[in-house]
């Protein structure tokens, strides 16, 4: 069993756990993710590591109630305990340039986090864009201008920041200066993650996405995650869960990603009993 | 003496209308009447040219003259001599290629249904809490990865010697292939759970959830204990390479069978759901593509094919499979090939195919299909489940580059199961590729006994 140690809320329908994860501490390195099961009948559900603490023992997600596990998971409170995670999963992520911008849509930010972090601590420059619908979306806001030189922050309401898209800002950031950054490092929505790549991808520079698709066994077993990279098939939970985003086919993923909705919803429904 | 006007006894099988529907087990083996009148049939011959059959060896004779004689616990007692799991054996070995290829009664009418026989023994046993003798300890330590067929096999002969054993299970459930790919109808999980808690009363540690590569390295294991098993499997299933399979409705056999044995899609209302449309075709003719197609049906698929592209001598499946699948109203659409995948929205709607006819032998003595040129026709589908096989999973391997492996990736062994590193064996299909549970169970006894030798016991 894993202990939920802490449990705060992020955003609107966002929330951050601590759980008591020590193996998987051990060895967790940012991007990453690990796959978690609620009780003996639960499905397994992948998430990026948020953060890790090698000492104490701990795994911190932040995850958004959009389904069945994470709705149910969100009415857990600390001191209770899930039944299963498993991992790390995934290859560690590889930041060996220069310049960097990273770039976070929604619930993305989570990842960044740790990112930002490890850069800051490492004598870099940190430099990110933050974007959510609304203002009560966005999460690690206070994190975020802590650990970065710059941050830039953009709601598609404009209820908080400049209004509009994280691309406008990174359009305009590289129409400023070409050279501005040696590579994107963007996660979020896929949606988000696609725009970015349209533009970071007329200009040259490499980006990096990080994909979340379904995944059943996460460890190479069962292909469910596979996707389309450079032509290639590849697997997210061995191959990923970081890919060249110029390379992803997001047309597939996308429609991949919408095949079990349905039945999620319905779900939801029996679940609760309400009709979403 | 062998009575040989009795003829080949038949267990009871469940009528394929109703079994079609549930995930009950197919047939409930012999009865004491039933299993009396086939050891009958058992010559003993002295030379017993079954055993050469069995990768485990197994006293044949000796076990069926003990259910002559009513024997039974002496029976099971002579299966467990070199076999540790004999209720799953009797389910899943492909008898016909093995002990019953070489029976010397097949050869004047049927051989001796030495697999039915052996399920028959197990399972009077198997709500029997078995005694567990203590053992005295040798003062070594054995990490298993992976606890499949040939992990449980290894890890109960070494508990058995005295070795401290772990097993080191990926998934939050112990069994490997046997809980996440073989359905309940054709081995009940309930047989494999008890296994499992009969290696933890000898002693074994099981410890769930952990990926060795990820949660755990290998040079961690090899530092604490005092060998290593590897035996964590096959890996990432095989696609066509045609254009299509990346749409919805597009599964590989294994993601299937695990939603549906160990996620229980199969429940109303499962966390883990499977999409299973009224048309499904499966894409091969293996053991899995077996367990597939009869597992679509049972989801409630109106019509299910097995799209194969060689003909019936060359379907690898077991004999029986292919008969309970046939009966269960699966069609085999034989000597086809798909060609592409078709959709609308993102969502298969039909496969093209094309008809193939076969050549000659080719390096495999198989012989090689060819396209029929012009004979391409639909096959309309809105699920396609692809059952080709699977290749090596890199988890392991990847993160351990000391160990020595083929262009494909498996780890290479000596008839030992030793790997390059003198500490650390490996078997099942993490060596072999997909193959058989009694295959991969071979190894583990192989392995077991070579590590024993390293301990000099």
């Amino acid at each position: 069993m894993f202990e939920i140690l802490k449990k705060r809320k992020l955003a609107e329908g966002v929330t951050e756990y601590v759980f008591n994860a020590p193996k998987v501490a051990a060895k967790a390195m940012p991007g990453q993710f690990v796959l978690i099961r609620l009780d003996e009948e639960g499905e397994r559900v992948p998430f990026t590591i948020c953060d890790y603490d090698r000492e104490q023992g701990t795994i911190t997600l932040a995850i958004q109630a959009v389904g069945a596990s994470t709705m149910r998971l969100e009415k857990m409170n600390e001191g209770d305990a899930i039944h299963d995670m498993v991992g790390p999963l995934g290859k560690a992520t590889h930041l060996d340039v220069e310049k960097i911008l990273l770039v976070a849509g929604g619930i993305g930010v989570a990842v960044l986090y740790p990112q930002a972090k490890y850069l800051k601590s490492i004598g870099k420059k940190v430099v990110c864009v933050m974007g959510a619908r609304d203002v009560s979306l966005l999460a690690y806001l206070d994190e975020m201008k802590e650990v970065c030189d710059e941050l830039f922050v953009t709601t598609d309401n404009g209820s908080f920041g400049e209004k509009g898209f994280v691309t406008t800002v990174v359009s305009r950031i590289f129409e400023q200066d070409k050279n501005a950054y040696d590579m994107v490092f963007a996660v979020g929505p896929l949606p988000m993650m696609r725009a970015v790549c349209n533009v970071t991808r007329e200009l040259g520079v490499k980006t990096i996405v990080s994909m979340n698709p379904v995944m059943v066994d996460g460890t190479g077993m069962c292909g469910g995650c596979r996707l389309t990279v450079g032509g290639v098939t590849k697997y997210a939970c061995v191959d990923g869960p970081e890919f060249d985003g110029h390379e992803v086919d997001f047309d597939e993923v996308m429609n991949r990603n919408s095949y079990y909705r349905e039945i999620e919803q319905k779900h939801v429904c029996n679940l609760t009993g309400e009709v979403r | 003496m062998a009575d040989m006007n009795v003829v080949r006894q038949h267990p009871i099988e469940y009528d394929p209308e109703v079994r079609k529907h549930n995930f009950g087990e197919v047939t409930e083996g012999f009865d004491e009447e039933r299993a009396l009148l086939e050891a009958s049939r058992c010559i003993g011959c002295k030379n017993a040219p079954c055993r050469k059959g069995c990768p485990v060896e197994i006293n044949i004779p000796e076990f069926i003259g003990f259910i002559k004689e009513k024997k039974y616990f002496e029976a099971l007692a002579s299966i467990k001599k070199t076999s540790n799991l004999p209720s799953i054996c009797g389910r899943v070995c492909p008898q016909e290629s093995q002990c019953e290829k070489y029976c010397i009664r097949g050869i004047k009418s049927e051989p001796v249904a030495i697999g039915t026989l052996e399920r028959f023994v197990a399972d009077r046993f198997l709500n029997e809490e078995i005694e567990v003798k203590p053992v005295e300890k040798i003062g070594k330590k054995v990490a298993v990865v992976g606890s499949g067929p040939s992990g449980l096999t290894l890890a109960g002969d070494l508990a058995a010697a005295g070795v401290d054993v772990t097993i080191f299970e990926a998934f939050h459930e112990a069994g490997g292939v046997l809980v996440y790919g073989i359905p309940e109808f054709r081995l009940p999980k309930a047989i494999v759970k008890k296994e499992v808690e009969n290696l933890k009363k000898m002693g074994v540690k099981v410890e769930l959830n952990t990926v060795v590569g990820k949660t755990v390295y290998l040079s961690e294991l090899r530092e604490e204990y005092d060998a290593v098993y590897i035996c964590n499997g096959a890996g990432l299933p095989m696609f066509l390479g045609i254009p299509g399979e990346s749409l919805n409705g597009v599964m590989s056999a294994n993601e299937f069978l695990t939603r549906v044995n160990l996620m229980k899609a199969y429940k109303p209302n499962s966390p883990t759901p499977v999409k299973i449309g009224k048309k499904v075709a499966v894409i091969g003719a293996g053991n899995v593509a077996m367990d597939a197609a009869r597992t679509a049906m049972r989801l409630g698929a109106e019509e299910v094919y097995v799209v194969y592209r060689r003909g019936e001598e060359e379907v690898p499946a077991r004999k029986e499979e292919v008969r309970h699948a046939k009966e269960e109203g699966v069609e085999f659409r034989l000597l086809t090939n798909p060609i592409r995948i078709e959709g609308e929205n993102g969502k298969v709607t039909k496969m093209v195919c094309v008809k193939m006819e076969l050549g000659e032998p080719d390096a495999s003595g198989r012989r090689s299909p060819k396209a029929i040129p012009g004979s391409e026709y639909d096959l309309e589908c809105d699920t396609v489940i692809v059952s080709l096989g699977t290749k090596a999973n890199p988890i392991v391997t990847e993160s351990a580059p000391e160990l020595s492996v083929t262009n494909r990736g498996l780890i290479i062994v000596d008839d030992e199961n030793r790997t390059n590193l003198p500490d650390v064996y490996s078997g099942g299909d993490s060596v072999t590729g997909a193959a058989t549970v009694i295959l991969a169970m071979g190894a583990g006894k192989n392995a077991a006994k070579a590590i024993l030798k390293m301990f000099n016991k």
